[in-house]
């Protein structure tokens, strides 16, 4: 069952007190492939990100991520930062999280803290100057310059990021994502507050992630123009439901999905929906 | 188009005035309402013990002035001096000035500190500050990994000074081990009193962060006073053994290290001992900070004190993360503490208040918080201030606490404001602090 698919997620559960904010979600995100979460705001996608990111624990239900070596790792037991260091799954944040004081490639370099901890012999060698660090961290820098270059961030390197646009904040805290080199990259809107040039630039970035370097992708976006382009599979969410699932064409034909996203004026929402592919 | 940006600023001056006058009339107010009662109304038991009271408005109305006119001063002295918005009364020249004399101001300040025994050899007052400024730069670089880099506030820090202190003067007094080998283990064991304190805070943040470790502070002091039988509780721990060199003791016996070079025995030997002691012990401290900031584990405090969510998203792990903060500040005050009970000779609670903490994240504070140079300056400036206000004697805390005012109303994030990167790719610029977090526990 799990043979082509990297995240499996079964009848995943979220309450908070009294508010079920997802109840038994089941999904699925193949490797290699871009799946998107959508739904109107307050569906509880954000809510799903957190528990397949660790930061929430789920009240019930399994989610499971198979590697490419076989390995399968039950994410709902684990929690916190061992989701990213042992899973390797990294995320982005719906309002940026970067290290404003910190330069791009500083912001770049703390992603690799896990490998450089390593190879700096847990601070021990590194305090004394050993060759195997400086390789270490020579090799750390190459790759973060690798992803300057990929987003287009390479003169700003020195920067601090706490000055960059909007645009390009966005862009870093994906490469920053990137450079723990993940098996799953969740974004979460990663084309909130982007201009129509720059979230052709993030599409073009994201397929360039999933057709170079083959990491799979989940993104929770919310416009559809993205959404449709770059998506293999969408999985639909309203109310803590999923409601509909399958390729953009099959998504966008949906009536449920039409009615979820603008109520039941059809019209209204075909408009819409038409206007974002 | 030029006349278009005169007339804003001539405008805004105006609002300005009409600013100032109105927030110096509601200081006057304030001073009015408190005054009136204090000073206003002088109540006094009478011979037969009824109450007598007269009024003293005279005194009220003058103070009252004086709290409208100065407060109108410190007005016009902040839009003056301080801050202004982007604009800066410093010329460009004086300010290549400036980052000409940053540049070589370190090394120069290094290279005095290392001639001050030779150049004041004769000046006993000046060797003793010199060494009670040192330990508070030592202190300042220990404090400012955990406050300046992890951005953890601490409050407690000298709970990890006293445990220093007291395990150099317990393990030498009872056991007679030499300083060298006390040393390190009085920084281990506040390390380990770090960890400690670390684990019960690791959940709290801010204000609460602060309360926590300022209680720490206290129950270490109390500790000391009431475990009579081990720390001889407000007495204090008497007659610790001074440093030897490597093994010489620095005193007027046939075998001391003045008989040994057959040169005339002098106290002022020891004094310049303790001094490059504690220079070493400084600079050690900077060196590993400095060090341990380009390294995984101080870019990851650094990462912390810029925002927590996004490293535990990374894979950071922030409880070992603040640990390590938590443990190398400590060890420095360890070591710091360890220095302090050989100088003295003598320890007691007393010296382990809760203003020494203060005073030390002062420090930290007023160089600008991640600053090395910063914290030494803010060091030198804070001890040997303090000691040149000397000869004002009652009004001393009044013009310091006053020139503090000054200094932050001036540059409100210490006296070095920027950051340096600890990595670059082609060159490292400094990074304005309006950039760089506080940190929020």
């Amino acid at each position: 069952m799990s043979g082509d698919q990297i995240l499996n997620v079964d009848r995943l559960s979220m309450r908070f007190g009294g508010i079920v904010a997802v109840q038994e979600l089941s999904f699925a995100a193949e490797p290699k492939k871009i799946t998107a979460l959508i739904g109107p705001n307050g569906a509880g996608k954000t809510t799903v990100f957190n528990c397949i990111t660790g930061f929430y624990k789920p009240s019930g239900g399994t989610i499971r991520l198979t590697h490419d070596d076989g390995r399968v790792i039950a994410l709902e037991r684990l929690n916190d930062f061992r989701i990213a260091k042992q899973a390797n799954v990294a995320r982005t944040f719906q309002n940026i999280r970067l290290f404003p004081g910190m330069t791009a490639l500083e912001n770049l370099m703390v992603a690799q803290h896990n490998a450089l901890m390593r190879a700096s012999g847990f601070t021990l060698l590194g305090l004394i100057g050993a060759p195997v660090y400086r390789i270490a961290e020579k090799r750390a820098i190459e790759l973060a310059t690798e992803w300057l270059k990929r987003v287009n961030l390479l003169d700003r390197a020195d920067d601090a990021a706490g000055n960059f646009a909007y645009g390009d904040q966005r862009r870093l805290e994906i490469a920053r994502a990137m450079c723990t080199e993940p098996a799953l990259l969740c974004l979460d809107e990663p084309a909130a507050g982007l201009n129509a040039r720059e979230s052709a630039a993030l599409s073009e970035l994201l397929l360039s992630i999933r057709d170079e370097l083959g990491t799979s992708i989940l993104l929770i976006e919310h416009d559809m123009s993205v959404v449709m382009a770059i998506s293999d599979h969408i999985v639909v969410m309203d109310h803590g439901l999923k409601i509909a699932e399958g390729t953009p064409r099959e998504v966008r034909d949906d009536p449920k999905v039409i009615a979820a996203y603008l109520g039941t004026d059809e019209e209204e929402a075909i408009a819409v929906m038409e206007s974002g592919s | 188009m030029t006349a278009i940006p005169h007339e804003t600023t001539h405008a805004s001056r105006t609002a300005g005035i009409a600013y100032i006058l109105k927030k110096s009339l509601i200081s006057a107010l304030v001073a009015l309402v408190l005054f009136s009662l204090m000073v206003g109304v002088r109540t006094e038991a009478g011979s037969e013990g009824q109450l007598t009271y007269w009024t003293r408005f005279g005194e009220v109305a003058a103070l009252v002035a004086v709290v409208f006119g100065g407060s109108i001063v410190i007005e016009l002295l902040r839009q003056w001096i301080g801050p202004n918005g982007t604009d800066s009364l410093v010329p460009p020249a004086v300010r290549s000035g400036m980052s000409f004399l940053g540049r070589y101001l370190a090394p120069a300040l290094l290279i005095f500190t290392f001639l001050v025994p030779v150049i004041f050899y004769d000046q006993r007052y000046i060797l003793d500050l010199g060494i009670l400024v040192l330990t508070y730069v030592m202190l300042g670089w220990g404090l400012n990994v955990v406050v300046g880099l992890a951005g953890l506030l601490d409050l407690g820090y000298v709970a990890f000074y006293a445990v220093g202190a007291y395990s150099y003067a317990l393990l030498a007094t009872n056991f007679g081990w030499s300083f060298w080998i006390c040393l390190p283990l009085a920084g281990i064991l506040a390390a380990f009193w770090g960890v400690l304190l670390g684990f019960p805070v690791l959940r709290l943040r801010g204000d609460y962060l602060a309360i926590v470790t300022l209680a720490f502070g206290e129950i270490i002091r109390l500790v000391i006073i009431n475990w009579q039988s081990l720390t001889g509780g407000p007495n204090g721990v008497s007659s610790i053994p001074r440093p030897s060199f490597f093994g010489i003791p620095l005193d007027n016996s046939d075998n001391g290290l003045a008989a040994r070079l057959g040169i005339e025995y002098s106290p002022t030997h020891r004094i310049v001992f303790l001094f490059y002691v504690i220079l070493a012990l400084a600079l050690l401290t900077n060196w590993v900070t400095i060090r341990l900031r380009r390294l995984p584990i101080g870019r990851a405090w650094e990462a912390l004190r810029e925002d927590e969510v996004a490293c535990r998203a990374l894979g950071i792990n922030t409880t070992t993360t603040k640990l390590t903060a938590f443990a190398t500040g400590a060890m420095f005050g360890g070591f710091a503490g360890a220095f302090f009970a050989t100088r003295q000779g003598f320890i007691s609670p007393e010296s382990f208040t809760f203003q020494e903490s203060a005073l030390v994240l002062a420090i930290v504070v007023l160089g600008g918080m991640g600053s090395q140079l910063g914290v030494a300056l803010a060091a030198l400036a804070m001890i040997g201030g303090f000691e040149l206000f000397r000869g004002l004697e009652n009004y001393r805390m009044l013009v310091f606490g006053m020139a503090m005012v000054l200094i932050m109303i001036w540059r409100p994030r210490g006296l070095i404001g920027h950051r340096a990167p600890t990595v670059f790719l082609t060159k490292a610029h400094a990074i304005s602090s309006d950039l760089v977090k506080e940190g929020h526990g």
